[in-house]
């Protein structure tokens, strides 16, 4: 369905490849999981199958790309909107009306279909999707889930042959993320699309995925089932793992397998549950209670009590909309706050100034880039030790240890997602604040970034200080958070330490729970046990 | 027919448009207050009958504003540039020296009865038809509008709702930013700067977003639509231009009487044939279909009929009986109304109950604003 023959291609005025001699072919009917690192060229190699690379990006393609046996070559990217569909990482940023009927028709419209044929498609496309309640409802007005239904749908409409999908769930919740994946899994099953899609957290993908590609970076790529790809890449979601470290071979790749598998290191592990106990904490750092916020009429946090103890780090989770981020804006003081108390270092954040402000609390919101606003990092830097009356060179200092070796002199949009918000927390950091909440700092980064961006939480709260990371991002909150914290419509709806509120979930338990049991949250946690077991 | 008639549906924007540019023609035609009065009566009652919930529907109420700032304005104006035609003086308010090259022009000074009530008349005219005007943006989703635009103005109608949906986007990135900027310690620094850091991250924002929608029109086949010959490009833009042309000078002849006759109807009538002939050429090339078009039913011929008949009624009357039309305003009485523009008008209201009720906003549940903004 897809070949790519010898395809290689090059950003003007950039030397390396992005790509570099690639031969592909995927065929009909097949689920194919496209993984690497942020930058390695996923969306590049995304983009060739409908042409919009080169031919809206600008570059250089050699080699023949074709869809279909139609090459991309001859024809722009519109003329391929029969044959592939393309959903992007926001679908907002997509849509073209503003209704949900209206966006899945506007496809078939640009195509000149019969007004019969578009009826049927969209009562058909609103039925496959689940959606048809949502019909008249304005794009804006619906949840992120919802939204890239929709965004899948208005593709689905014009029945492309092929469905390219970037990043499909990296914004939702996992319910949602969930949902989206079954629906994309169905159209695989019953429809025989073709669906090739780049995800971050592949975890919950490589299930369902027929192949898989890694995209190394150094414009190769590595082609096979995902089993045979994860084997040897550095990056890999935990249940590959623990298949590692457990030298199952080959290796599991659903939940279900593993468990089979795993009988006898859950007898292994089984002798020697004991774990450290939670350190005890001194006075917490920022207490609130009976805090509300709202919006008119709709109650966005509803009188929730809130302590924070220096040296731990809490997870903020909870399906998009139940409150997470008004809840911390309204703990640093910039945000609405309609009701409640919230005291840090005796003082109410809210009623200082915000320059004031942000010396007890920081926080980094979920756009990152909001804040960035000069031509080149060193300028930010000085900027914020302005602003912070703090001494010349903390903020570059405070970067270099959170991400060492960025280069001063570029431009904060060119630095990768996990550079950018590396940058963003030490502007705030140099107001040496004792308290940081990050809103969503996980989104778009990848397991390496995400890596780091643990170590930098854990290095915070060495320092003593008060972390909170809202995110939708199981795995990443087994591995830092000491408590989790889980808020629905405005309220918190559970509060415990990390083990006990995502072990004993179902939609929240980490991968490694699911296979070996609520004591065990990641792979870290099974490697230290069972070394201690060996000594 | 019948039995469908009345289930509740939007009606096409264009019978809405032609009603109320009916009445605004009528409007036109008189400066009788009664009459005004009445055709400002029949608009709002027809708009109360027949709008939704949506927010151009809520924006009838500025209208009326608007038009009540018209009148008082006029009248306003009347006593600064002032208005001493006329015998009745009911002010005396003492005028001030203008220098030589400012003649014909007077500021203050007596105030007449008759001068005033010109401007009354004057303004209530200008304000209902300008109500009228607002009726029709409020019976008629503005959106659907645009959809119905002949297939040669696809293109100008997408970039308009994409403009009109980018700009709620660009508000809500200005506040995001703002926001932010509070967390750096915000207001700190100088002006500029703050200026400087607020439009940098909108402006990369509302860029970011652009490229990716259009990638996305791109990719969803957006212009698909054939190549054309320079020639018959170059063919249809001139006709479409002289045709409009036309259309002006005819549609300015026929309402100002003093014009001489032939540039009236005969232009109009020429220059809308020339139009559309380019619209035709320009909409043959365009191969797109429309999802669920308005349909031109029954109810929309209702509507659009009982516009038409308001301005027809008056415009008759006018050349028959204008002496009710414009109330004399050298001898003050009370202006009389007779019978026939009367009904005329009247007609106007067959809407309110002739045509089907519009759609309810939303299918199953309650209506559900994520995005509230507050008022």
């Amino acid at each position: 369905m897809i070949a790519l023959d010898q395809v290689s291609f090059w950003y003007h005025q950039q030397p390396e490849p992005v790509l570099a001699d690639v031969t592909l072919s995927v065929g009909e009917g097949e689920l194919v999981l496209l993984a690497g690192r942020t930058g390695a060229g996923k969306s590049t190699l995304l983009g060739t199958i409908n042409g919009l690379v080169p031919h809206f990006t600008g570059g250089h393609l050699e080699g023949t790309v074709s869809v279909d046996g139609v090459t991309t070559r001859s024809r722009p990217p519109r003329e391929f909107a029969h044959l592939v569909g393309m959903v992007g990482q926001d679908p907002l940023a997509g849509f073209v009306t503003d209704t949900v009927e209206e966006e899945l028709a506007y496809g078939m419209e640009q195509l000149g279909l019969s007004p019969q044929v578009m009826r049927r498609r969209v009562e058909e496309t609103l039925d496959l999707l689940g959606i048809a309640e949502l019909r008249r409802r304005p794009l804006r007005a619906l949840s992120g889930g919802q939204q890239q239904r929709v965004a899948i749908g208005s593709v689905l409409t014009m029945h492309p042959k092929v469905l390219v999908l970037d990043e499909p769930t990296s914004a939702l919740d996992p319910t949602a993320a969930e949902d989206v994946l079954a629906t994309l899994a169905r159209l695989v099953q019953d429809l025989g699309t073709t669906v090739v899609m780049a995800e971050h957290r592949m975890e919950r993908v490589i299930p369902f995925a027929d192949r898989m590609i890694y995209v190394p970076g150094d414009g190769s790529v590595v082609d096979g089932t995902p089993a045979e790809v994860l084997a040897h890449t550095p990056i890999a979601p935990p249940i590959v793992m623990l298949g590692r470290l457990a030298g199952w071979e080959p290796l599991a790749m659903s939940v279900r397998d593993a468990r089979r598998r795993a009988e006898p290191l859950r007898t292994r592990l089984r002798a020697d549950v004991t774990r450290t106990p939670a350190r005890n904490a001194a006075a917490p750092l920022l207490t609130s209670s009976g805090v509300v916020v709202r919006y008119g009429p709709t109650v966005a946090v509803r009188g929730v009590d809130l302590d924070l103890d220096g040296g731990r780090v809490l997870a903020m989770m909870g399906r998009n909309g139940s409150g997470k981020s008004s809840l911390l804006w309204a703990l640093q003081g910039s945000g609405p706050r309609q009701g409640g108390i919230v005291r840090v270092d005796g003082a109410d954040p809210k009623e200082l100034s915000s320059a004031k402000a942000r010396t007890l609390v920081g926080l980094v919101p979920q756009t990152a880039s909001d804040l960035l606003y000069l031509e080149t990092v060193a300028d930010e830097c000085a900027a914020a030790d302005r602003e912070s009356d703090a001494d010349a060179g903390t903020c570059r200092a405070l970067l270099d240890r959170l991400a060492p070796g960025i280069d001063p002199r570029k431009h904060p949009r060119d630095l990768s997602e996990g550079q950018r918000l590396a940058l963003v927390l030490a502007v705030q950091l140099s107001a040496a604040p004792r308290v940081m909440l990050l809103d969503e700092p996980t989104r778009g980064l990848d397991y390496t970034a995400k890596a780091a961006l643990a170590r930098i939480v854990t290095t915070l709260t060495g320092e003593g200080r008060a972390v909170v990371v809202a995110t939708h991002d199981v795995e990443f909150v087994a591995t830092v958070a000491d408590r989790v914290v889980v808020m629905a419509e405005g309220e918190i709806v559970s509060d415990g330490p990390t083990v006990e509120v995502l072990g004993g979930s179902p939609a929240f338990a980490p991968q490694v729970a699911k296979i070996l049991g609520p004591d065990w949250l990641t792979v870290a946690d099974v490697e230290a046990a069972l070394r201690q077991a060996v000594r | 027919m019948l039995s469908t008639y009345f289930l509740p549906r939007d009606l096409h924007p264009a019978a809405w448009w032609v009603w109320a540019l009916g009445l605004a023609v009528a409007a036109s035609r008189t400066t009788n207050p009664w009459l005004l009065l009445t055709i400002l009566a029949v608009a709002s009652f027809v708009v109360v009958a027949r709008r939704t919930d949506a927010p151009w529907a809520l924006a009838f109420r500025i209208y009326l504003y608007l038009g009540s700032v018209i009148v008082c304005f006029r009248v306003f104006f009347r006593f600064v540039f002032g208005g001493a035609e006329g015998s009745t003086i009911i002010l005396r308010l003492p005028e001030i020296p203008l220098p030589e090259w400012a003649a014909g022009i007077r500021l203050f000074g007596d105030v007449s009865a008759e001068s005033l009530l010109g401007g009354l008349y004057d303004g209530l005219r200008l304000a209902t038809m300008v109500i009228c005007l607002g009726a029709a943006n409020a019976l008629a989703n503005p959106k659907r509008l645009l959809k119905a635009m002949p297939p040669a103005l696809y293109e100008v109608g997408t970039a308009v709702i994409v403009a009109l949906s980018v700009f709620p986007q660009l508000a809500e990135s200005v506040l995001r930013v703002g926001r932010a900027r509070k967390l750096r310690g915000g207001t700190s620094g100088k002006r500029f700067h703050a200026l400087h850091a607020i439009i940098i991250p909108v402006l990369e924002d509302a860029l970011d977003r652009s490229l990716r929608l259009a990638a996305s029109m791109d990719a969803r086949g957006y212009g698909r639509a054939g190549k054309v010959a320079a020639r018959v490009r170059l063919v249809t833009g001139l006709l479409m231009i002289v045709g409009l042309i036309g259309v002006c000078v005819g549609v300015y002849a026929t309402l100002d009487g003093s014009t001489p006759r032939f540039l009236a109807a005969p232009v109009l009538v020429a220059g809308l044939v020339i139009a559309l002939i380019g619209f035709r050429f320009a909409g043959k090339r365009v191969q797109r279909t429309r999802y669920r078009p308005d349909r031109w039913h029954l109810a929309e011929l209702v509507v659009a009929a009982s516009g038409v008949a308001v301005s027809v009624v008056l415009f008759a009357t006018s050349s028959v009986d204008p002496t009710n039309l414009n109330p004399s305003l050298i001898d003050l009485s009370w202006p009389l109304l007779s019978w026939v523009p009367l009904c005329g008008v009247l007609i106007g209201l067959a809407p309110a109950s002739l045509s089907p009720p519009p759609e309810p906003p939303f299918d199953h549940e309650p209506i559900r604003l994520a995005e509230k903004v507050p008022a």
